[in-house]
């Protein structure tokens, strides 16, 4: 189908079920608060390689804080509950509570509950404090410019969607890049939804496998401009440069809201700005549980 | 709902025994068996229809009209609901409580909160010795819940305090939070002598800047810490007054080093 010049694909973007949380990171400023949360979320793009993929939901104000400080909302998504109690454990201990004036928080409820300030509080050195007021359970950990408080744990959600996806693609490099930005601009106001890759956005589209045995991703011949003609395309001959959005959320819901929302600015654009094309990765239907059909996210 | 109402018909010849006039153990009495319902301590019998008119309503919101000092154990072991005391209390109310509501508009007599579980205790008036601690040969006090006393509170206040959270909102007698183990004591005007003494963990917030502590706690500087935020954001909900003192930058006393010495004592800078 066509929508304002923009050829969409009957396609589906396959999504898997993902273990998931959420924190809250305060600090003094919104600047120290996003600081501590962009360096945990660093080097978190793709379960394959990361064993985590984790972004900023969203800046809070004070009022929306536990602390009555600026914060970050920040999702965090594993393939099994241990794999995620490792990472949370390992990027709150060293990216946040080394961040100065940081403080950190359950962003989601629920019975089910990873360990938070429980993991860490021993680097207090047995002069941690534990608080129980309210029905919070926090840790007090001394540190070099006071106390780093960490609440004792944080809510775990088995009902995690990753791999939602949107290929944008353009007459140009620029032309794509402006699309996809749009696209990321507006799903970034979707809550409870992140987009893992730098900015939001991947350039390097991964095919399942390779002719290399040590590797279980390579790149998506089939996408790459470059190699149109050697290799078995994808591509039209108007698309000049392939860009993607990998979207995790807390619920399939999330990530259709986000989907819907991203496609509405690609599609907003047209292909007045350039925009040729709009697709999505999927493998056949077979692996993942959650389809997201493009026909059924048009505006 | 009509509350279940006990009105008291006169100060009673001997001291009585409550603990059975709570919502989990009235659920499904009739008026009749209620009144069958001894609340005697002594050799003479004394049953609910003899010192209380009863008035039928639900057993879960409990109101006692005209109570007075005689009356022990009242909201004993309570897990829901809600009791409503009109007058003064004796001893050990709210004693064992493990949740529900128990708002006492007057003043209560000694070991208020012993053994408390959980739940809110509140009481208008001032509240006896011991509040919250434990009885002989009990290891802790209270081990959760919160207490707000709106008066002043006697010796000892949250005597091996184990959890939860006490606020009183005058003063409180010499040794409040003596050999507390952990949870949160605040008073909000003046503590008596040596408040925290040997206490292991925990954390005592003091109102008043002139307290006079055992020289074995140890200065730790003035702070403004994010817990304290948080612990008023708390407080505030029972008490905007008792809030007020943790928005601002407190200095800590950590102690008692005759103990443990993991406690805090925090006080205006």
């Amino acid at each position: 189908m066509t929508v304002k010049g923009v050829r969409v694909d009957d396609t589906f973007a396959e999504a898997f079920g993902m273990r998931a949380t959420a924190l809250i990171i305060t600090a003094d400023t919104a600047a120290w608060a996003m600081q501590a949360a962009l360096t945990m979320t660093g080097y978190a793009t793709s379960v394959i390689g990361c064993g985590a993929e984790a972004g900023v939901d969203r800046g809070l104000t004070p009022k929306e804080t536990p602390d009555g400080r600026f914060g970050v909302r920040v999702l965090l998504f594993a393939v099994s509950t241990s794999e995620l109690q490792k990472q949370l454990q390992g990027r709150v201990g060293q990216c946040v509570l080394t961040s100065p004036g940081s403080a950190c928080y359950a962003g989601l409820d629920g019975a089910e509950r990873l360990k938070l300030g429980n993991a860490i509080r021993y680097f207090g050195d047995g002069w941690q404090i534990s608080k129980r007021f309210g029905g919070r359970h926090y840790w007090r950990i001394p540190v070099m410019d006071g106390e780093f408080l960490c609440e004792a744990t944080t809510g775990l959600s088995k009902g995690g969607v990753g791999g939602g996806n949107l290929l944008i693609m353009g007459k140009s490099a620029s032309a794509t890049l402006q699309a996809t930005e749009a696209a990321v601009k507006a799903i970034r106001a979707v809550p409870d939804v992140i987009m893992p890759f730098p900015g939001g956005i991947a350039r390097s589209g991964s095919k399942v496998g390779s002719k290399y045995k040590t590797l279980r991703a390579s790149t998506n011949d089939a996408y790459c401009p470059t190699l149109r003609g050697a290799a078995t395309t994808a591509l039209d001959p108007d698309v000049a440069s392939v860009l993607e959005i990998v979207i995790d959320g807390l619920s399939p819901d999330a990530v259709a809201t986000a989907m819907r929302a991203g496609l509405a600015a690609v599609l907003r654009r047209g292909a007045a700005h350039g925009v040729v094309r709009v697709s999505a990765g999927n493998y056949g239907g077979k692996l993942g549980p959650h389809h997201f059909h493009l026909k059924e996210l048009l505006p | 709902m009509k509350p279940l109402v006990l009105a008291l018909r006169q100060r009673p010849d001997q001291r009585l025994d409550l603990s059975a006039l709570v919502p989990n153990r009235l659920a499904g009495k009739s008026v009749a068996e209620i009144e069958h319902t001894d609340l005697s301590t002594s050799r003479h019998r004394v049953d609910v229809g003899d010192v209380f008119r009863v008035r039928a309503g639900s057993a879960e919101q409990i109101r006692f009209e005209g109570a007075c000092d005689r009356l022990d154990l009242i909201g004993h072991g309570m897990t829901r609901g809600e009791i409503i005391v009109e007058g003064d209390v004796g001893a050990k109310a709210g004693r064992l409580m493990n949740g529900g509501r128990l708002v006492i508009h007057g003043d209560a007599g000694p070991w208020a909160a012993s053994g408390m579980q959980a739940g809110h205790l509140e009481i208008t008036g001032s509240v006896g010795d011991r509040l919250g601690g434990p009885l002989a040969g009990e290891t802790a006090g209270m081990r959760g819940g919160v207490v707000l006393v709106g008066g002043d509170a006697g010796e000892r206040a949250g005597d091996r305090l184990r959890r939860g959270t006490i606020i009183i909102q005058g003063v409180a007698g010499p040794y409040a939070g003596s050999r507390m183990l952990a949870g949160t004591l605040i008073v909000r005007r003046a503590a008596g002598v040596l408040p925290g003494y040997l206490m292991r963990r925990g954390t005592i917030i003091c109102g008043a800047p002139d307290t006079v502590l055992s020289p074995t706690f140890v200065d730790c500087g003035i702070h403004h810490l994010i817990a304290m935020r948080l612990l008023a954001a708390f407080v505030r909900s029972y008490n905007k007054q008792a809030a007020s003192i943790l928005d601002r930058p407190l200095r800590r006393f950590a102690g008692d080093m005759a103990a443990l010495g993991k406690g805090e004592i925090f006080c205006p800078a």
